[in-house]
């Protein structure tokens, strides 16, 4: 156990792993960085790519992350993963789009209520007809 | 033999839409289960990135992020979380009915708003309601992602950030359990200060070694934890859509059958009577011969 320190990766959308691991390399945004148990406690952003990680009986394994955080105490690391890619020009896409819906939402408004009007307005005539109809109809007979 | 056969198509009716309602009922429940399963999972993310977060205000006290700005409240931004589709009861209806005392408040204290939208029936509700709408997303489908929601996050995100709105409410479905939804205003920025109790006993004496630096992890971090929040949020309305869908769908099935029991009666009735006239003309019929 003393070799060992517990690794939780998780990201917004689920627990990817968590079990006790003996080492883990991460690329953090200044370097790759490698971590041993009883490291000091440390806070790095990372950068898109591979966790690997040794488990304790010396198998490897890989985990891909597209960025996030790292987070180091003695015996626990914590991988906050980021769900996608993220850069500052797709994020400020991303926003221009959501902002475009909303505005193409609030413009189809106006024919909406076009259409509302029109169908008032048709009710009414049917109402009018109808009772012009009964009338005729009382007249008739 | 008048209705008889009409009773006889209604029933038929009735049962054919019985069959739809039950189908969706089972079809929302292991929907439900789906949605329950990730909202545990997303959980330990958000309270991850809290403990963080706590933490790093003791450490570095003097630092304040522009999402912990308390200002003078003058515009208001409302996320509004609910169902794409309909038939769930009257969930999107509550949420409404809870959200429309906020909005006339705000209007009351002269507050203007803005409004996001996550989901096609808030939007096309806060369309009739001609608010200003500044940013929309919908048709999630079942698994929402993170990348989905983003967008419309960071135009509430930036406008804080710009003092453009001084407070930014989240409005959803908390999903308490399978007969219980109840809507929910959170307020997400300005951020609450993250107070630890057990944190606070322990007296940090240790810091963390930044990389690259201390400002720059928290800022990162508390755009995660409140772009978190609302994908929390998301999941959790659709557990809540499905949940009341089930029940909806649960009670339409027991209605329809209800209404086939009482079609039956009258069937059976109508039915008896024919015979019953049927074999008087026969009796009468023999009787004159």
């Amino acid at each position: 156990m003393a070799n060992t320190m517990h690794l939780d990766i998780v990201s917004a959308e689920e627990s990817v792993f968590t079990g006790e691991v003996a080492f883990l390399a991460a690329r953090a945004t200044e370097g790759e960085l490698g971590v041993m148990p009883r490291h000091a406690p440390l806070m790095a952003q990372l950068k898109p790519g591979e966790v690997r990680v040794r488990m304790p009986d010396g198998d490897e394994q890989y985990f891909y992350v597209s960025g996030g955080m790292l987070e180091i105490q003695p015996h626990v690391v914590t991988i906050l993963a980021d769900t996608a890619l993220r850069a500052k020009d797709i994020d400020e896409a991303e926003a221009q789009e959501a902002k475009r819906r909303a505005e193409e939402t609030m413009r189809s408004r106006s024919a909406e209520v076009d259409y509302a009007r029109a169908q008032t307005e048709l009710a009414a005539a049917a109402a009018q007809l109808r009772t012009l109809q009964n009338l005729r109809r009382k007249r008739g007979s | 033999m008048s209705g008889a056969k009409e009773i006889r198509t209604k029933i038929k009716s009735v049962q054919n839409t019985q069959k739809i309602t039950s189908a969706m009922e089972m079809v929302a429940a292991s929907k439900m289960r789906a949605a329950q399963a990730r909202m545990q999972a997303s959980r330990p993310y958000a309270q991850k990135i809290r403990n963080v977060v706590s933490h790093l205000a003791h450490a570095q006290p003097e630092y304040r992020h522009p999402f912990m700005a308390q200002r003078e409240v003058k515009r208001v931004g409302f996320i509004v979380v609910t169902s794409d589709r309909g038939l769930c009861g009257g969930l999107n209806a509550n949420l409404f009915r809870r959200l429309i005392p906020e909005l006339r408040k705000c209007e009351q204290r002269d507050v203007e708003v803005d409004l996001c939208a996550i989901g096609n029936k808030g939007a096309q509700f806060l369309r009739r309601l001609r608010g200003n709408l500044v940013a929309q997303v919908t048709h999630l489908g079942d698994t929402p992602h993170m990348a989905d929601l983003l967008g419309s996050i960071k135009v509430m995100l930036d406008a804080f950030r710009a003092a453009e709105l001084d407070q930014v409410l989240l409005v959803y479905n908390e999903f308490v359990n399978t007969m219980t939804q109840e809507p929910q205003v959170e307020t997400v920025l300005p951020l609450p200060a993250m107070d630890d109790p057990v944190l606070d006993e322990q007296r940090y004496s240790w810091d963390y070694i930044y990389e690259p630096d201390a400002a720059l992890v928290l800022d990162q971090l508390l755009e995660r934890y409140v772009e978190s929040v609302v994908y929390q949020a998301v999941v959790e309305n659709i557990a809540s859509e499905q949940a009341a869908r089930m029940v909806a769908m649960k009670s339409a099935s027991d209605n329809a059958e209800n209404v086939i029991e009482d079609l039956q009666l009258v069937y059976n009735k109508a039915r008896q009577a024919a015979i019953t006239t049927e074999l008087n003309e026969i009796v009468s019929g023999a009787a004159a011969v």
